[in-house]
């Protein structure tokens, strides 16, 4: 398998979740969907990682999921807190950064 | 061999890369975003990198969803569905449109590359590529400033989250009169149900347990006091 197959599915998986953050309205799905985005250049840089035969690709990636769950442990906190305040839960309900 | 793994794992990631964005209750949604980690950490495998593979599998379809699931089961899908297609059509266009627009963008990147490694499997590798040695090794030597930012970082999103979601902080004010599920009606459950207030206060041993065929409002104000007390 050449790297190229990993790296279009990597574009794939980007593209169905840019779609995803850019089309879906609960912020809980939104970060899912930001998730998706992380994993998608996590194989690409695996795949890259593969092709060069260094472990530095390795590294980032790993770096990456540390970086995926801290947006996960302050997206849901948010979340968890706008629940707590009966806001809607609705990305586009929350406009009040709006100004 | 390597080339059908290949197609039945990459279909299993974007089918649950799909799901993620088609499906209506945001716990499917997680679950399928469960089977798109696990396809992907299977790719990982067939890239050589075990421990990455391990670790995706452990921390992120395990330890990451499993936040997602409380969550979710928490707050539920909100008051009323997600309506998936009630965004505007024009919203829905322009999201494809762009989506779509991204796709051809890093299809060409990748198409028109000058890199002609791409087209190969790559280099021939040590064996102790991918291992958890190999990982360590370079964790603690070369990227040793990325590892150590990468623990700041942790620590801090920890106590950000705590101050977040916790109980202490960030709460609006009534929310103590609240409870979530009730709405602005305070609704205590019923005496002699084990809770925790009833136990403190030594409901049912210095007060008699209520007749269960009579339950009386005056037998549920000890308890709903002693809860008020509580706070």
């Amino acid at each position: 398998m050449s790297v190229n197959w990993y790296l279009l599915v990597s574009a794939m998986i980007f593209t169905l979740g840019a779609a995803g953050v850019m089309v879906r309205r609960n912020p809980l799905v939104v970060l899912l969907c930001l998730e998706l985005m992380l994993n998608a250049g996590n194989l690409a840089l695996i795949g890259f990682s593969r092709m060069w035969g260094t472990g530095a690709g390795e590294i980032f990636a790993i770096v990456v999921m540390v970086i995926a769950a801290c947006e996960v442990a302050i997206g849901l906190g948010i979340i968890v807190a706008l629940y707590r305040r009966r806001l809607p839960v609705d990305v586009d309900e929350l406009t009040e950064l709006h100004g | 061999m390597t080339f059908l793994f290949f197609f039945i794992f990459a279909g299993f990631a974007l089918a649950g890369a799909a799901g993620v964005v088609m499906l209506r209750n945001p716990f499917y949604c997680v679950l399928s975003l469960v089977v798109h980690l696990i396809s992907l950490a299977l790719l990982f495998l067939l890239l050589e990198a075990q421990f990455v593979a391990v670790a995706q599998i452990v921390v992120y379809a395990g330890a990451v969803m499993v936040l997602y699931v409380f969550v979710v089961a928490y707050v539920g899908g909100g008051d009323k569905p997600d309506q998936l297609w009630s965004a505007s059509p024009r919203q829905k266009a322009l999201a494809i449109g762009f989506a779509s627009l991204i796709f051809i963008e890093l299809a060409i990147a990748i198409l028109g590359t000058a890199l002609s490694s791409l087209g190969t499997e790559g280099a021939t590798l040590s064996a102790t590529y991918g291992s958890p040695a190999e990982i360590g090794e370079l964790l603690l030597t070369d990227y040793l400033l990325a590892f150590e930012l990468a623990s700041m970082l942790l620590l801090v999103a920890a106590i950000g989250a705590v101050a977040l979601a916790g109980r202490r902080g960030g709460i609006a004010e009534d929310e103590s009169n609240l409870s979530p599920r009730h709405g602005a009606v305070h609704t205590p459950s019923p005496a002699a149900t084990g809770s925790m207030a009833e136990g403190v206060s030594g409901y049912g041993v210095t007060t008699p347990l209520p007749d269960p065929q009579f339950e009386g409002r005056e037998l549920q104000q000890p308890a709903r006091a002693a809860a008020e007390d509580d706070r």
